[in-house]
């Protein structure tokens, strides 16, 4: 009865200053466009060469073909010559995140590593705000949150991250995606891998493309168990029981780089870029490597 | 008690579970750990997945073996094991141990103790009810369980006497008044004490008696004596044994105060004595610095021989008739009982009137020949009372009535008017030389040099007494040295002076050796009942009865008879007792002791100590088992997987061992490193003396302040200009923080309002005005209160130069020597002209010669110059130059702040120059030479 604020103001506002903080390391971003899509929208930021754009590129020597209304006055008036004033291309790109909310993505195996939808928040959520800033359009998969442009929607994007889900293991969100747009999906890909499948199959319909960033935590890569051990999921809802838990490792490990093989196979397929971060690691350089991934094939 | 392999065992049928561990071997081995719930993400990865083996990880082996081993040392603890078990329990009933307790069972206290707990023990598991007797402690008889007694056991201590007929007898009594029959053991100290044969006899007659002594004999010191300029020392022993070799520590302190073994000395039983002396000759400086004698390696409280009065310093009062300040150091009459007393006495100067409450022991008068009646009278007592009056002749003595008509009580002889002269310009004959010292006199034996001659002295009146009173005379007869004695004390004339101006004798080293001679029969003798009745002395220090010294703390004071003489007891301990002015030391053994080896009826059975204690190992065997079980929780955890990550790993682990095996933590302590010098001082240090600095002191006012600054600027660039002094910026400095030993000058502005300053503060200060620093003081109020309590500044001046070393002080004289430095000056101003400017006053003798235009004045610089000018006002200059600071008015003004200028420099002048200016008064008398 005390006060109307829902809890979750403070952990968003933590969020986003760590997220800005993240971000304010790299420069503006800017996401690669495809010359083909249709949904490319004027930008602030221009492409580096003429085309339509609010700001002065250069001014050329007419050439025929030009029409007269094309010719700048002002310049051609300082000599015989005549030119034409070139307008800087300015374009804007949307990207859609999607940032598995699941319940075994809270997990972190000491007190001092970051769990890993921390870590995938963070990420995300940084990468948001290099976007936006560069005056790219973010949003979220789906329908909850369609890319826009501006500080308000950074401030939407980390409301909308403060949110849990139950579930163990979550499938990708595929639906309302826009077409020759660019995704970015951040998950451990421990779940069903069809899902993930078909989110990508459906994403390649539409010509989106993107990267697919699977966070593990160092426990899950080495599997550092002895002894009888009965391993349940975060959420419960799992359980295996087995007596030697040091023999598991081998298969486990095997299990897992299948799994990784598959995702990479998939993301062959669709042009879409694979990684796998750890939370013991940097999450700058994880930051560098999704921007290297969303600028590759940029002129 | 059952004994199996040597070690006994209390409750042997426990061994039985030793057949159960291979029970549990097997047991443990069936047994899987528990599994371990783990959240883990991946889990689903691993669904499906089957164990290869359907057996559980198995507890190893060597985890086994550690359970094993804890489980069979807590059934080996239970079982009650014992090592080296007391096999000769006999009798049954209640049992009295009985304790002499005294200081000749220090030695080996602790080997007693061990018996005595082995008893207790032994009576402990036999049941039997115990009572404990010390003898020097006498309690009524408390039959109780022998674990009570053994808790006590810390707290018993041997006495540093031997037990007092009052306390056998109420032993006795307590003995014979018990209820019920009982055994006695006693440990003796193996020494006889009077009285001990009825306790015998009341023990007895309860039940058997059994004694345990060491059979080594009792060694004790007796008091130090000085004879014959060496100190003497009896060894005593209890039996006369074969010849040993034993060692007396001289333990004393050094010069820095630390107690060390001064010197140590060997001693020897012959064969077949119980009896030996041993002599230490030791220098009078080292004598006079002994607290202890002692045996070596044998601590108890015979061993120990306190040193008292006898043995300390004397304390010699110089006086002499004229007080030469300036005079050459060599005439003064007593620089050379100064040289010779130095060494080996404690010199006090000072007035008879304040010397005598001191009582000295030796007062020494040169060349003094009248003394007030009310002097005459004190000194007197004094002489009676013991003391020793040594005196020299000299002119004034030759030149008075002293003991002319008739002997005077504090002179040896009658003199002759005059005295006579020997050897010199205007008389006949050679300086007299000594003649050999009669077998009567104390300086008989002493080598006389062939180099001491006498020139001058005063002449004794024949008497028929003078024969008796000569104990040192010249080759042709005459006295030299004469002595009589008044009351218990003497007096003894030299006739001639303390210095060299009379005779050789002062110079040579027999002047020293006669001193000696003389010095020492003048040391205090050790005090009889008589003399000590109805004296009270109270204990300083005791001595418990290992023959340590502990403070005596709320002690009561004891009877000067009962401590000549009364035998030692809880009433009187040995110790060094205080009766006022002198101290006397109580010594265990007095100086006529024997010590007796105690002897017992033939029926009744003796033991030796020696025997090896038992020792349980029940305790052991169990913190063993302790600590295996806490390492199988470390190890099971460790194979579980559930152990913290390995860097916390070692820390828990570390801290786990520690409580298993009860200690206490590692403790992590920085090292100490030496406190870096400071910077900033040694910077501070190095800019204040790289140049001639000025200063002033800081008030904390910043207007005073910023003046004060600005004319120590005006006033050193007034020095650069005119003379050869050229100071650098001046500084002010804070009192509490700064060192001041650099600065020649410190201006010091008084202000109502600024902070006295720290004590710490005023030592530095003090020190600075001793070292020849100079403070100008400037309560900058023209005085108008003429330093009296009426201006703020005038009582906040008294207030800071309260705790000041100054000396009196005199208005500025024309003469002084701060009106010639530099300028020629005959007034001191500053912004304000009129004020009296003090200093240091001249010594009232100074007088002016006829022709000298001023008097010869004291050497050195006044400490502190007082004035309420405000010099620093007038001084002040700003950036450019410019006064800043308006004094007087127009060119009248403008001289008064010539003047206060020239003032500035006469002022440093003097600080630097000293008296220099001020010897030129001799300048006529060296020219006069000069003109020879």
């Amino acid at each position: 009865m005390t006060s109307a604020v829902p809890p979750v103001v403070a952990p968003v506002a933590g969020l986003r200053a760590r997220a800005e903080a993240e971000a304010a390391r790299l420069p503006p971003l800017l996401a690669r466009a495809d010359h083909l899509a249709g949904t490319v929208l004027l930008g602030e930021h221009g492409r580096r060469r003429a085309g339509m754009g609010d700001d002065f590129w250069q001014y050329r020597p007419a050439q025929p073909g030009d029409s007269r209304r094309m010719i700048d006055h002002r310049r051609s008036a300082r000599g015989d010559q005549q030119f034409v004033r070139e307008r800087e291309w300015q374009i804007a790109q949307s990207v859609m995140l999607w940032v598995d909310r699941g319940a075994s993505m809270r997990f972190a195996s000491s007190d001092r590593l970051a769990e890993k939808i921390d870590r995938a928040r963070l990420l995300g959520l940084a990468l948001a705000i290099l976007l936006v800033r560069g005056g790219e359009r973010v949003g979220l998969t789906g329908t909850a949150l369609p890319p826009r442009r501006g500080q308000t929607q950074i401030l939407r994007l980390a409301e909308a991250f403060a949110e849990d889900a139950e579930t163990d293991y979550t499938p990708p969100e595929h639906r309302a995606m826009i077409p020759h747009a660019r995704a970015v999906f951040l998950s451990d890909f421990l779940g069903e891998l069809a899902e993930v499948e078909l989110a990508l199959t459906k994403a390649a319909d539409r010509g989106v493309r993107g990267v697919l960033l699977q966070v593990l935590d160092p426990e899950e890569e080495s599997f550092p168990f002895q002894g009888r051990t009965i391993f349940e999921s975060i959420g419960g809802t799992l359980r295996h029981e087995t007596l030697k838990a040091g023999d598991l490792r081998s298969r486990y490990l095997d299990r897992l780089a299948a799994r990784r093989d598959r995702l990479q196979g998939l993301c062959r397929a669709t042009g879409w870029q694979f990684s796998t971060h750890h939370t013991g690691d940097s999450a700058q350089s994880e930051l560098l490597w999704l921007y290297r991934a969303l600028d590759r094939g940029t002129a | 008690m059952t004994i199996l392999a040597g070690i006994g065992f209390t409750s042997p049928w426990l061994l039985l579970g030793l057949l159960a561990l291979p029970l549990l071997w097997l047991l443990l081995r069936a047994i899987p750990p528990a599994p371990v719930r783990r959240r883990f993400p991946g889990v689903a990865l691993l669904l499906g997945l089957s164990d290869d083996d359907s057996i559980s990880d198995r507890t190893p082996w060597w985890l086994m073996l550690l359970r094993m081993a804890a489980v069979a040392a807590v059934i080996l603890g239970l079982a009650g094991p014992v090592l080296n078990p007391q096999r000769d329990q006999t009798g049954q009933g209640p049992l009295l141990i009985v304790l002499d307790a005294g200081w000749p069972g220090a030695p080996r206290w602790a080997d007693r103790i061990a018996l005595l707990d082995g008893q207790l023990a032994e009576a402990g598991r036999a049941g039997r009810p115990v009572a404990l007797l010390s003898l020097t402690a006498p309690e009524p008889l408390q039959f109780q369980s022998a674990d009570v007694w053994r808790s006590r056991l810390p707290g018993l201590a041997p006495a540093a006497w031997l037990p007092t007929g009052d306390q056998l007898a109420a032993a006795a009594r307590d003995a014979a008044a018990a209820a019920e029959d009982f055994d006695t053991h006693w440990l003796s100290d193996g020494l006889d004490y009077p009285g001990r044969d009825g306790l015998i006899a009341a023990l007895r007659a309860k039940g058997a008696l059994r004694v345990y002594e060491t059979g080594q004999p009792v060694l004790g010191l007796g008091p130090a004596r000085f004879e014959d300029g060496a100190i003497h020392i009896t060894l005593h022993r209890s039996q006369p044994g074969p010849a040993r070799e034993v060692t007396v520590l001289t333990q004393g302190r050094d010069p820095a105060g630390t107690p060390r073994v001064l010197a140590s000395v060997p001693a020897r039983f012959e064969a077949g004595t119980t009896e030996t002396d041993t002599a230490l000759a030791l220098p009078a400086e080292l004598r006079a610095r002994v607290t202890r004698f002692e045996l070596q390696a044998h601590r108890s409280a015979g061993a120990v021989s306190l040193t008292d009065d006898g043995l300390k310093r004397r304390e010699v009062a110089l006086i002499a008739g004229r007080e030469d300040r300036e005079g050459l150091e060599l005439l003064a009459p007593l620089h050379y009982l100064q040289q010779a007393l130095k060494p080996s006495a404690d010199l006090l100067h000072g007035a008879l009137d304040d010397l005598l409450p001191a009582n000295p022991d030796v007062i020494v008068l040169a060349d003094i020949a009248t003394l007030s009646p009310a002097e005459k009278s004190a000194l007197t007592d004094w002489v009676d009372g013991g003391g020793m009056l040594l005196r020299f002749a000299g002119p004034r003595l030759a030149a008075s009535d002293v003991s002319r008509r008739e002997e005077d009580p504090l002179m040896p002889v009658r003199l002759r008017s005059g005295g006579r002269t020997v050897g010199g310009a205007m008389s006949w004959g050679e300086p007299k030389t000594l003649a050999p010292f009669p077998d009567s006199s104390p300086f008989a034996g002493l080598p006389i040099p062939a180099d001491v001659t006498v020139s001058a002295q005063v002449m004794a009146q024949p008497d028929p007494t003078l024969a008796d009173r000569v104990i040192a005379a010249l080759s042709d007869g005459t006295p030299l040295v004469t002595r009589k004695s008044l009351g218990q004390g003497q007096v003894v004339l030299f006739h001639v002076t303390a210095n060299a101006e009379w005779s050789t004798l002062p110079l040579s080293g027999l002047f020293v050796q006669m001193l000696e001679r003389l010095a020492v029969t003048s040391s205090a003798k050790p005090p009889e009942a008589r003399e000590l009745e109805g004296t009270t002395w109270r204990p300083v220090q005791v001595m418990d009865g290992f023959g340590t010294l502990h403070d005596a703390g709320t002690l009561p004071g004891v009877d000067g008879a009962a401590l000549a003489e009364a035998p030692l007891g809880p009433d009187l301990r040995p110790g060094l007792y205080d009766g006022g002015d002198r101290r006397l030391a109580r010594n265990v053994l007095p100086a006529d002791a024997v010590l007796t080896p105690a002897s017992w009826p033939t029926d009744v059975p003796v033991e030796t100590l020696s025997r090896t204690p038992e020792q349980p190992l029940g305790g052991l065997l169990l913190a063993t088992a302790l600590i295996l079980l806490a390492l199988d929780v470390i190890a099971s955890l460790a194979l579980g997987g559930r152990l913290m990550p390995p860097r916390r790993r070692t820390a828990a682990l570390i801290a786990v061992l520690a409580l298993a095996a009860g200690l206490p933590a590692p403790e992590l302590r920085a090292q100490e490193t030496p406190a870096p010098p400071d910077a900033a001082a040694t910077e501070f240090a190095i800019d204040a003396t790289r140049e001639l600095m000025l200063a002033h002191v800081l008030t904390g006012n910043t207007q005073v302040d910023d003046i004060a600054q600005a004319g120590m600027v005006g006033l050193s660039d007034t020095l650069f200009f005119r003379t050869s002094i050229e100071p650098t910026d001046p500084i002010g400095v804070d009192l509490e923080r700064d060192e001041l030993a650099f600065f020649p000058l410190l201006y010091w502005p008084v202000t109502p309002d600024q902070p006295r300053p720290s004590d710490a503060a005023y030592v530095k200060l003090n020190d600075y005005l001793r070292s020849g620093g100079m403070i100008l003081f400037d309560t900058r109020d023209a005085d108008i209160a003429g330093f009296g309590a009426a201006s703020p500044n005038g009582r906040k001046l008294q207030e800071l130069a309260a705790p000041l070393d100054i000396p009196p002080l005199e208005p500025v004289p024309a003469d002084h020597v701060l009106t010639r430095t530099f300028y020629l000056l005959q007034v001191f101003p500053g912004r304000h002209a009129n004020g009296q400017v003090w200093v240091e006053a001249a010594p009232p003798d100074a007088e002016q010669i006829e022709g000298m235009p001023f008097r010869n004045l004291n050497d050195g610089v006044t400490p502190v110059v007082i004035g309420g000018n405000d010099w620093a006002g007038a001084w002040a200059i700003d950036r450019n130059g410019n006064p800043l600071l308006p004094v007087g008015r127009g060119l009248t003004g403008e001289r008064q702040r010539e003047l206060s200028l020239r003032f500035g420099v006469n002022l440093v002048m003097h600080v630097l120059t000293g008296n220099y200016k001020s010897d030129q008064v001799h300048v006529p008398a060296l020219l006069d030479r000069l003109g020879q």
